[in-house]
């Protein structure tokens, strides 16, 4: 019975020291780091899921977009900053689409903090936002994320050899879709 | 006997903890740049309701940022009504919970709904606060004198002088259809709010 209660306490204790150093990272992820842990769902929608080269079912990891480089939103519907940048996001996706250079190299997504499947939607559809978007409804990619405050945009580089570093973060201060490209362009080495 | 002893901080502690992680989840625009203020964890609820589902709903007139007052009966037979009660300006979720209402204004249309915001801020506090947010479609109220009078109507106003974090749907015959004090920690999602609403039609 002792032992049982022993057990029983140094397993929460565990858990509670892992629950905060897993799920709340204390920091948010910087330049030349790897990205936290990630995983999300595979999209229902066909043309979602042929956006970011994804095939079948279930979650997948941000690095395996096929694809040179991620742009990731870190944002909320209930954000007031996101909801002002958001034509200008859209514009940002719209200039990669339409450059063949770049095209197939550069993907976007957006990661809704706190925003359940329905949440995300209601974005969706308020702002017309043409790239995938995935809700974080128990903000486990938020503290993951060391609970950056929103909009928070990071770059990524995915390598040939399917490693991965963050090369750009950016907490608001959204530019414009022009210089922002411009600046993805340059933290990646796509220019 | 010491081990013992031991083994029971540490169950505490880590039970806890685990509370503790869980229960202050909250995401904060950069609008507010370093101006929201931590409350940390608070305990859910701390107040007990006046009011039910089926009740008529207490009146209430609040001045507004507007500078209009504003009487819950001037919606009678005209409007559907949700208030949603914040605890105080300035604080985490309350900061990111209207922009989001600010954006489906259609939504309500749709239903007949007018939103009424409260809490028991003063004008100018809430007027500094609010401004963060865009231009908000709908009425800001403060029930800030006679202290969270309003609050204390319906039974939300909790025992430090701020109110619930609360939602009440409430008809066009000034029947009370929906309630949600929710844990204040947490924002309720918009789909529990649109699911009440959606029942009005029925």
């Amino acid at each position: 019975m002792k032992k049982t209660l022993m057990l029983l306490t140094i397993m929460i204790f565990l858990l509670s020291i892992f629950n905060f150093s897993v799920l709340s990272a204390n920091k948010a992820p910087e330049k030349g780091e790897a990205l936290p842990i990630i995983n999300l769902p595979v999209p229902k929608n066909p043309d979602e899921r042929n956006y970011l080269g994804l095939s079948g079912s279930g979650s997948f990891k941000i690095p395996q977009i096929k694809t040179k480089v991620v742009i990731i939103e870190i944002y909320s519907m209930y954000c007031p900053y996101c909801q002002k940048d958001a034509p200008g996001v859209n514009e940002l996706y719209r200039l990669i689409e339409n450059n063949a250079d770049i095209k197939n190299k550069i993907k976007l997504i957006g990661i809704g903090a706190g925003n359940s499947s329905y949440e995300v939607e209601i974005y969706k559809k308020t702002y017309q936002v043409p790239f995938p978007l995935f809700p974080d409804k128990d903000f486990v990619i938020h503290k993951a994320c060391g609970e950056v405050r929103t909009p928070y945009f990071m770059v990524v580089k995915i390598n040939e050899d399917g490693t991965h570093q963050i090369v750009h973060t950016q907490l608001g201060n959204y530019p414009g879709a022009e210089p922002f490209l411009e600046l993805v362009l340059k933290a990646s080495g796509l220019k | 006997m010491e081990k013992k002893k031991f083994a029971r901080i540490l169950l505490i502690i880590g039970t806890l903890s685990i509370f503790v992680s869980v229960s202050m989840a909250f995401a904060i625009s950069d609008a507010y740049k370093g101006n929201i203020y931590q409350p940390g964890a608070l305990k859910p609820v701390d107040s007990k309701l006046k009011v039910k589902v089926g009740d008529p709903a207490p009146n209430f007139t609040l001045p507004a940022i507007s500078g209009e007052k504003i009487s819950l009966v001037q919606y009678r037979g005209k409007k559907n009504v949700v208030l949603s009660f914040v605890p105080a300006a300035w604080t985490p979720v309350c900061s990111d919970q209207w922009p989001g209402y600010n954006i489906v204004k259609d939504i309500f249309n749709q239903y007949d709904a007018i939103l009424l915001g409260i809490t028991v801020d003063n004008i100018p506090t809430l007027f500094a606060w609010t401004n963060q947010m865009g231009q908000l479609w709908f009425p800001i109220l403060s029930d800030f004198w006679p202290h969270g009078a309003a609050a204390k109507r319906f039974g939300v106003l909790r025992s430090d002088g701020v109110s619930e974090r609360a939602l009440f749907v409430i008809d066009k015959k000034g029947v009370i259809r929906y309630m949600d004090v929710h844990d204040i920690n947490k924002r309720p999602p918009l789909e529990d709010l649109m699911g009440a609403l959606e029942k009005l039609k029925k």
